[in-house]
C-alpha cells in the first residue's frame, strides 16, 4: 500500500550546484585553521572569565580530576589509548606549578593544550566523497531492502517501485527552507526520540536538497563502527555528554558558534538527549541554541551595514510509530526521573549487528514516519518570510539587528543574550506542539492509557504501572466511545493551527482505531497495545505503553477522556 | 551625587496624569523629557502655565502630542497611563517602535484580553491567559522586549512636594534596571532592582484592593488595630492571588509589596484610599467616579481578581468583600461583618 495523502514525491533540485561551494567543504578544507581559531578563541574567553589570582589552576585541576575519574569509571571504545597518559602529563606540569606565582601565562598554556585536544576530538571529519558514498548507500540499499520485501516476487530486489519517499513522508515548509538556506545560515532544531533520527535527518537534508549540514551527535554512537561511518560523512561533529568540565563546554560551544558564523548550516537536538518519557521536549538545552544567538550577534559586530547574514531556526519535528528504544528510555526515566546521572549506554544499538538487523526490520516492515518541517524563525523567535525577513504579530517587517543594539551600537550583553535565548526556546517548544502530526497509533495509546489510569484514581503513577497487565482490559465500544471524543478535540485544536494530523487519521473511526492498535509499537517483544479475539483492547507492557501516549501530552486532553 | 549634565538622548513619558507628571520631573533633573498627553488643550496648559496636576514641571519637561516624534528621538519610553486605555496607547505607538525601545512602564492595573463578543461578565471563566499584565500588553502589541516596569510606594503628592521616595525598577534585563536607575536616581530618589518582572507588576496591582479596603475602614472610623489587622491579612490575600497569577513569594515582601502597601493604606492621597473612603460614608461608586478626575485603578482589579479567585479556587475574602461592596450594593458594614465571621484564621500559611 502506498501511503495516502499529502506526502508528495516532489524531487528537489540542489540548491548549490557543487559541493565545492558547501560552507562544511570550505570548513573541512581549512579544517586546521579552524581548529586553530576556536582554540584561540575559547582559550582568551576562559582566561577572561577567570581573571581571578587562582581562577585558572582552579579550572585546570578541577577538570583533570573529572577527566581521571571519567576515566576509571566509564571508559568507551571510541576513547583514544593516550588518555591516561595525557591526563598524567597534565598533572605532572601542574605540580611544576605548585609553587610559582606569576604563572598565569602557563597555566594558559595548559588551558590551551586541553582545548586543542577537545577541539580536535570534536571537529567533525567531514570528507565529500565519503559523504556521496555514505548517501548513495543510504539511498540504494533502504530503497533495495524495500522493494525486495513489498513486492514478494523474485528479482524484484532490483526494482524501484518503492522508494524511501514513500516510506518518509516530508511536509510543512520544505520550500521555505531552501529559501532560507539561500539567504542565509540555517540552524535546523528537531526532536529527538530515536538514535535512528541523526541517519534520519541527514538524508532529509540530502533529499531536499540542501547541502550538508554539520551536526552535533553523542560521540556514544561512534562506539558503533557503521553509524560512526554514516556521520562522519554526513557531517557530524562529536558531543560527548560525559565531559562536562567548563573547557570542554567552553570548546564545543566556541566551535559550534565559530562555524555559524562562517555560515555552515547547523543542526542540534536541543532537547540535549533523546527525550526519555516520550513527550515532546517541552523544556530545551540553551547551551548550543545560545552560541547560535552569539553568532548573529558577531555577525551583526562585524558587519554594519545591511550585509550581515541573518540565522534561522527551524524547528522540525520526527513522528514514528515505534521507537525501538522505546522501552529502554521509559524504563531508564521511570527509574532516575529528575535525576542526572552518568550516561550509560546499554540500549539497543549497542552493536552494528543490531543496528543492521534493526535497520532491515524498519525499512521492509511497514511502519511510516513523518517529518514536519517548521516555519523559519529569527533569533527572537519572530516568523520569517520567504525572503527571510522577520516579521512582527502585526505584520510589519523588523530589523533584528535592533534586538542588540544599545544606543544605536551592537552591544555585547551576556545577560540580555541568555534570556533572548530562553525566549527563544520557548518559542520552539510551542512550535514543535504546533507541527506535530498526530498519528493514530499516537491517540490509541493516549486514549486507552488513560481509560486505565482512570479506573485507579488512588494508585500513584508508580503503583498503577505496576498493575498486573492482565488485569486490563477494554471493551471496544467503551474505547470507541473514547477515541471518538477524543479525535474530536485534536481535530478542534488543528483548527485552531496548534496541532497537526497525519491525513490517515481521519478516516473511518475503526479503521483508524485498527491502524493505531497494529502500527503503535508494533515490534516490540511485548506490543503496548493489542486487540483479543472479542475484540477487547489489552496491553502487554504498561510502561511502554505510557511511552506512547506521552507522545499526545501538552495538549491539554486529560480532561478528555 | 546628582550629575547636572544631560544624557545625551531625551527620554519620553507617556501620560500626563499625577505620576506620569511626578516621574518626569525626576527624570528632567537629568535628561531632556518629552511628556506625552492626547489632550491638546492639556499640551497647551502645559506649555502656557508651566504647571499641571498640581506639579509645577521643570524647565527641561517639554510637552507633546506626537508618538511618532517621541519614538524617533527617544530610545527609552516610560509610558504611565491607565490600564483601560494602556493597549488602545501602544497600539498608537507600536508602528514607531523598534527592538532597540526600553519601555518601563508605571501602570498598576491589569488589561483583560478575551475572546471577541466577550465581556468579563459573559465569560465562563476568568483564566490566566485572559488577564494580562502591562508588559505582556507590551509584548502582545510591540516588538519591544526589553522592558520593566517601575512600582513602589510613590505617592505622587509627595513626590511633587519632593520628600524622599524609593522605588523598584523590575526587568528580566539587567541594562533594563541599569538605564532606570541611571535615569531616575537623585539624592531624593532611591532606585532598587528586581528581576522578577510579573511578580512586582502584580504586587503593585493587588495592592490597590487592600488600598480600597484600607479607606474603608477609615471611612467607618476605626483605629489603627483594625487597619493592622487589614495590612496582614491583605498582604496574604495579595500573596494567595499573586503566586496564583505567576508571580514570586519575594516580590511581594519588599518595597513594591510591603512598601507601597503600608504607604497606601494610610493615605488619603491616594485614589483607591479615597474610593473606600468615600464607599463607607455612603456614597455609591457611580457617585464617585462621576467626581474624581483620575482613575482609581483598584476598581477594576477588584473586578477581574475576584473572577479569578473564583476560577482557580484562591482564598480571597476580602476582594470578594470589596466586589459585594463595589457591585451589589452591600454596605461596608456588613462587609467587614462578614469579613470578622471569616472561618478561617491560620496566621501564616505561606512561607515554607
Amino acid at each position: 500500500m502506498k501511503p495516502k495523502g499529502d506526502s508528495k514525491n516532489k524531487s528537489y533540485e540542489p540548491i548549490l550546484p557543487g559541493t565545492e561551494d558547501w560552507p562544511v567543504v570550505q570548513l573541512s578544507k581549512n579544517r586546521k585553521q579552524f581548529i586553530g581559531e576556536v582554540v584561540d578563541t575559547a582559550v582568551a574567553r576562559l582566561s577572561a572569565e577567570n581573571n581571578g589570582k587562582n581562577n585558572l589552576r582552579d579550572e585546570i585541576e578541577n577538570t583533570m580530576y573529572l577527566e581521571q575519574l571519567r576515566i576509571k569509571q566509564n571508559p568507551w571504545r571510541v576513547d583514544p589509548d593516550d588518555e591516561y597518559k595525557f591526563w598524567s602529563s597534565i598533572k605532572d606540569e601542574l605540580v611544576d606549578l605548585a609553587g610559582e606565582t606569576n604563572s598565569r601565562a602557563k597555566e594558559e598554556a595548559l588551558i590551551r593544550k586541553i582545548s586543542s585536544r577537545y577541539a580536535h576530538e570534536i571537529a567533525g571529519n567531514f570528507k565529500k566523497s565519503r559523504y556521496k558514498l555514505a548517501r548513495e548507500i543510504v539511498k540504494f540499499g533502504f530503497a533495495r531492502l524495500l522493494n525486495a520485501t513489498r513486492v514478494k516476487r523474485f528479482g524484484a530486489f532490483f526494482r524501484n517501485e518503492y522508494t524511501l519517499r514513500d516510506k518518509i513522508q516530508i511536509t510543512g515548509k520544505t520550500k521555505l527552507l531552501r529559501n532560507l538556506a539561500k539567504k542565509g545560515t540555517v540552524v535546523m532544531v528537531p526532536t529527538h526520540f530515536s538514535n535512528l533520527d541523526s541517519i534520519l535527518i541527514g538524508w532529509i537534508i540530502h533529499v531536499i536538497g540542501l547541502p550538508a549540514f554539520i551536526y552535533g551527535a553523542g560521540l556514544n554512537l561512534f562506539n558503533i563502527n557503521i553509524l560512526a561511518y554514516f556521520m562522519n560523512s554526513l557531517g557530524a561533529y562529536k558531543v560527548d555528554r560525559r565531559k562536562k568540565n567548563p573547557i570542554y563546554l567552553e570548546t564545543l560551544k566556541t566551535y559550534s558558534n565559530l562555524a555559524i558564523q562562517k555560515g555552515a548550516h547547523s543542526l542540534f537536538f536541543p532537547g540535549g538527549t533523546r527525550s526519555r518519557s516520550g513527550r515532546i521536549e517541552d523544556s530545551l538545552k540553551l547551551g548550543l541554541l545560545g552560541t547560535a544567538m552569539e553568532a548573529q550577534r558577531a555577525i551583526f559586530k562585524e558587519k554594519p551595514n545591511g550585509k550581515a547574514e541573518k540565522i534561522f531556526i527551524v524547528p522540525v519535528v520526527i513522528n514514528y510509530n515505534f521507537v525501538l528504544e522505546a522501552p529502554a528510555l521509559i524504563n531508564e526515566y521511570l527509574q532516575q526521573k529528575g535525576q542526572e546521572r552518568y550516561y550509560s549506554e546499554s540500549d539497543e544499538y549497542s552493536s552494528s549487528y543490531k543496528m543492521i538487523k534493526f535497520l532491515i526490520k524498519f525499512f521492509t516492515k511497514g511502519s511510516d514516519i513523518s517529518v514536519s518541517i517548521g516555519r523559519g524563525l529569527d533569533l527572537m523567535g519572530n516568523y520569517v518570510d520567504e525572503q527571510g525577513r522577520s516579521i512582527d504579530r502585526q505584520g510589519r517587517f523588523i530589523n533584528t539587528r535592533d534586538y542588540f543594539t544599545s544606543n544605536g551600537e551592537i552591544t555585547i550583553d551576556k545577560q540580555r543574550e541568555e534570556e533572548y535565548t530562553r525566549h527563544l526556546s520557548e518559542v520552539i517548544v510551542k512550535e514543535y506542539h504546533r507541527i506535530n502530526r498526530v498519528f493514530a497509533s499516537h491517540l490509541v495509546a493516549f486514549v486507552a492509557f488513560r481509560i486505565w489510569r482512570k479506573r485507579y484514581p488512588k494508585l500513584d503513577l508508580y503503583e498503577f504501572l505496576r498493575l498486573p497487565e492482565e488485569d486490563l482490559s477494554i471493551d471496544y465500544e467503551t474505547f470507541k466511545k473514547a477515541f471518538k471524543k477524543c479525535r474530536k478535540k485534536v481535530m478542534k485544536l488543528k483548527k485552531k493551527d496548534q496541532v497537526n494530523v497525519a491525513a490517515h487519521l481521519k478516516g473511518k473511526l475503526d479503521e483508524v482505531i485498527k491502524l493505531g492498535i497494529d502500527n503503535v509499537g508494533m515490534y516490540h517483544a511485548r506490543r503496548p497495545l493489542i486487540m483479543d479475539k472479542s475484540n477487547n483492547i489489552q496491553t502487554k507492557d504498561l510502561n511502554t505503553l505510557y511511552y506512547y501516549h506521552n507522545r499526545m501530552d501538552g495538549y491539554d486532553l486529560e480532561k478528555i477522556v | 551625587m546628582t550629575s547636572k549634565k544631560l544624557s545625551k538622548k531625551p527620554v519620553a513619558v507617556i501620560g500626563a496624569g499625577s505620576f506620569g507628571s511626578a516621574i518626569a520631573n525626576i527624570l528632567a533633573e537629568k535628561s531632556e523629557v518629552l511628556l506625552y498627553s492626547r489632550d491638546s488643550e492639556t499640551i497647551k496648559k502645559i506649555a502656557e502655565t508651566r504647571t499641571h496636576r498640581g506639579h509645577k514641571l521643570h524647565k527641561n519637561v517639554i510637552p507633546t502630542g506626537d508618538l511618532s516624534y517621541i519614538a524617533n528621538t527617544c530610545d527609552i519610553i516610560f509610558p504611565i497611563v491607565p490600564s483601560s486605555a494602556f493597549r488602545s496607547m501602544m497600539q498608537l505607538l507600536s508602528p514607531y517602535l523598534h527592538p532597540y525601545h526600553i519601555l518601563i512602564h508605571g501602570t498598576k492595573g491589569l488589561d483583560l484580553s478575551l475572546p471577541k463578543g466577550e465581556t468579563l461578565e459573559t465569560a465562563e471563566a476568568i483564566t490566566r491567559d485572559s488577564i494580562r499584565t502591562m508588559s505582556e500588553v507590551i509584548r502582545d502589541e510591540s516588538v519591544v522586549v526589553r522592558i520593566g516596569c517601575l512600582a513602589g510606594p510613590n505617592l505622587a503628592r509627595e513626590m511633587a512636594d519632593e520628600q524622599p521616595a524609593a522605588t523598584v525598577v523590575a526587568s528580566r534585563f539587567n541594562e533594563v534596571i541599569r538605564e532606570g536607575e541611571k535615569l531616575l536616581r537623585n539624592d531624593r530618589f532611591q532606585v532598587y532592582g528586581n528581576s522578577d518582572l510579573i511578580g512586582i507588576e502584580l504586587a503593585g496591582v493587588l495592592k490597590n484592593i487592600i488600598a480600597i479596603a484600607s479607606g474603608a475602614l477609615s471611612g467607618l472610623g476605626l483605629g489603627e488595630n483594625a487597619k493592622g489587622l487589614l495590612i496582614s491579612r491583605g498582604m496574604i490575600e495579595m500573596i494567595y492571588l499573586g503566586k496564583a497569577m505567576g508571580g514570586d513569594l519575594h516580590a511581594f515582601i519588599g518595597l513594591a509589596g510591603v512598601g507601597d502597601l503600608v504607604a497606601t493604606c494610610n493615605s488619603t492621597h491616594s485614589r483607591n484610599f479615597t474610593v473606600g473612603y468615600r464607599l463607607a460614608t455612603g456614597e455609591n461608586l457611580d457617585q464617585i467616579i462621576e467626581s474624581m478626575e483620575e482613575v482609581a485603578e483598584g476598581v477594576n482589579t477588584v473586578r477581574i481578581a475576584k473572577k479569578f479567585a473564583e476560577h482557580y479556587k484562591v482564598r480571597a475574602p476580602i476582594t470578594e468583600a470589596l466586589y459585594s461592596v463595589l457591585f451589589e450594593g452591600l454596605t461596608v458594614d456588613r462587609a467587614l461583618q462578614f469579613l470578622m465571621k471569616y472561618p478561617y484564621n491560620v496566621d501564616i500559611d505561606f512561607l515554607d
